[in-house]
């Protein structure tokens, strides 16, 4: 792999999936356009309904189509186009190069098969390999995710395991064939706290021994603080601020990113504030507002947001964002109002 | 599992008695003395008596069911009071012709059910699905006693491809028209419960799964929704077996096929108790015991209701 140029694995351009429903065009990803670096962990944080998960779909083509189609944009990877590569191309993609898990392990098993069929199937679509290498393969993948006694689980259905330990299942079946990149869509969000934290750590460690990278995508800022590296925040479909972890939760330059900070509980703060909630809520993806999508919710528009929608940017090296005062900010002209 | 097995195997006893119950008590209230069916007319009142204690059909109706579950339990049907031959050798002759139709229709059945179910819920919306929908209405719409005289008279008489009615020969062409008769309906049903369980396994998580994992959608189609959709359709097509197994009595009617559905509704014309009796309760053990045999597939296809208690890790 081309890795040497720019040290990027997976550049995703102008990426546009609309979902065409009888109520009219959602545009749920709307313009996106991110980088993955080789063994980065980057983080796509947004609300609910944001493109988060659209977006993490796109990438495999795993849209039901229809209604969802992806309308214009690049996904390079591997000096190939995703997009443009035919179904029977992917599917040597899919899983091998390019895994991902989802965000309930409770539905994404199938419930009529052993965990064993379903890792070693994962093994057996993309490697020819003897039956009795499949089983010691599948048995070792077990071992990686920490389940304890793997020569008896592999004959068990999912319904024999709880929710954590599915998600480690997931986890085992997606590093099969030790891909270069893992997309983790919400992996912790159905799983209780205590879970949450070792299902992270886990493939934290996954990441190191593969050597692969990840994108995670999340609404949990705290996974995105602690195991990210750079950090994409969309709103309505579209990216608005893109930059290191410690410049969005430091030095945010975007409104929306402003207010998503002031709505966390942070440890480190000694002043206890009240949290302060993003007032309003997300615009329809059916009938976006014209200029700035987030003008209507921000307290510093001005009249140019009304009209014109703000490209998103290099503000300083490594820090895109889309605002018209995102200068502004940046000098510091602008004090936080409320 | 197996214990599962023997429990509902020793659950056919009730069953048995509840049925013969029954149908005695039916056959009784009929007025008819099975004496003078034998007898005819113009047999003395002394012959028609000594029949009557020879038979045993003198005593009380209590004496008469025991003697006959005490026979039941030697695998004694009784004989038959119009043949006056043993009831067991009747359905021996007729109910082999019964299986080979139900088998035929059954073949039907799941052969162009599954085929039209999958493909109408795999390609949504087309030609082949809206295809589907409307002559599985028209299936479903359409009295089956009607759909068979219709083909009688279009593929017998008007055209002359197949044979009419009976059994002839035994030959596949026999078949053909009272088999699809018999599953017009059933295969309507398979056909559009494919369709409908496909549709909703489809939009699943872990269809999405096998998919990422770099499946084509033969595969995942083939594999991973066909085994979770199927689940509701062979308790339907087992459901069905089991009626098509009790003999198709309006089918067989129509084309006159020799089989035990036909025999038992001569039997019951001709007010033959033996035979209604021994005949049903055949037919109703014929039901119990491939219920059963559903109701293990089921465990094979859906591990989650295996019928004994295995640890649950949590």
């Amino acid at each position: 792999m081309d890795i040497s140029k720019n040290n990027k694995i997976l550049e995703v351009k102008n990426l546009k999936t609309f979902f065409y429903t009888d109520a009219g065009v959602v545009k749920a990803v709307d313009g996106i356009s991110f980088d993955l670096k080789f063994g980065e962990t980057l983080g796509i944080v947004g609300e609910t309904g944001s493109g988060k998960s659209v977006t993490a779909l796109s990438i495999l083509r795993l849209i039901p189509q229809p209604p969802g189609k992806i309308v214009d944009g690049e996904i390079l990877f591997d000096g190939k186009d995703l997009l443009k590569v035919s179904n029977r191309e992917l599917q040597n993609y899919r899983g091998n190069r390019i895994s991902m898990i989802f965000q309930d392990p409770m539905t994404s098993l199938n419930p009529v098969y052993t965990i064993g069929n379903q890792i070693m199937e994962s093994i057996t679509i993309h490697r020819k390999l003897k039956k009795k290498d499949i089983i010691k393969e599948s048995l070792k993948l077990l071992e990686m995710v920490e389940i304890p006694e793997p020569m008896k689980r592999l004959n068990n259905y999912p319904h024999e395991f709880s929710g954590g330990m599915r998600q480690r299942v997931m986890i085992a079946m997606a590093i099969a064939n030790s891909p270069s990149i893992l997309i983790a869509d919400e992996p912790t969000t159905a799983l209780d706290v205590t879970i949450q934290a070792q299902i992270l750590e886990l493939m934290e460690s996954v990441k190191i021994k593969t050597n692969s990278s990840i994108i995670i995508i999340t609404h949990d800022l705290g996974v995105v603080a602690k195991y990210a590296s750079r950090v994409m925040v969309m709103y309505a479909g579209k990216p608005v601020e893109f930059s290191t972890v410690n410049n969005i939760f430091y030095r945010p330059l975007h409104p929306y990113t402003m207010g998503l900070m002031e709505s966390i509980t942070r440890l480190d703060e000694e002043k206890k504030e009240e949290l302060k909630p993003i007032k309003g809520s997300p615009p329809s993806l059916m009938d976006l507002p014209e200029g700035c999508i987030f003008r209507v919710r921000c307290k510093y528009a001005i009249d140019k947001c009304r009209k014109k929608y703000p490209p998103l940017i290099e503000a300083i090296k490594g820090h895109k964002v889309a605002c018209h005062r995102a200068y502004e900010f940046l000098k510091g002209n602008l004090k936080n109002i409320d | 599992m197996f214990f599962y097995i023997i429990k509902r195997i020793l659950q056919v006893i009730p069953v048995i008695i509840g049925v013969t119950l029954i149908l005695f008590l039916l056959m009784y209230v009929i007025p008819e003395d099975p004496a003078r069916l034998i007898l005819q007319k113009g047999a003395t009142e002394e012959a028609l008596q000594n029949l009557r204690v020879k038979m045993g059909i003198d005593k009380p109706l209590y004496v008469q069911y025991w003697r006959y579950m005490t026979q039941l339990a030697k695998g004694d049907l009784g004989t038959s009071y119009r043949y006056r031959r043993p009831v067991d050798s009747i359905l021996a002759d007729h109910y082999p012709n019964s299986i080979k139709l139900a088998i035929a229709a059954i073949l039907i059945e799941i052969i162009i059910g599954l085929v039209a179910g999958i493909i109408s819920a795999v390609k949504k919306y087309s030609f082949w699905d809206i295809l589907v929908t409307v002559s599985t209405t028209l299936a479903v719409c359409i009295p089956v006693f009607w759909l068979g005289m219709m083909m009688q008279v279009v593929f017998g008489l008007k055209l002359g491809w197949l044979p009419m009615s009976g059994m002839g020969d035994g030959s596949l062409r026999y078949y053909i028209l009272p088999a699809v008769t018999l599953a017009s309906v059933s295969t309507a049903f398979v056909a559009r419960m494919t369709r409908s369980s496909m549709l909703e396994v489809m939009s699943n998580d872990y269809i999405t799964t096998a998919y990422a994992k770099g499946l084509s959608q033969f595969k995942v189609i083939g594999k991973h929704a066909l085994k979770n959709a199927l689940i509701p359709v062979v308790t339907l097509i087992g459901l069905d077996l089991g009626a098509l197994m009790g003999g198709a009595i309006l089918t067989e009617t129509v084309f006159s096929w020799p089989g035990v559905g036909r025999t038992i509704y001569l039997a019951i014309l001709q007010r033959d108790a033996p035979v209604v009796i021994g005949g049903t309760l055949v037919l109703v053990l014929i039901f119990v015991f491939i219920n059963l045999i559903v109701d293990v597939t089921y465990a094979w296809l859906d591990p989650r209701i295996r019928y004994e208690k295995k640890e649950v890790n949590v």
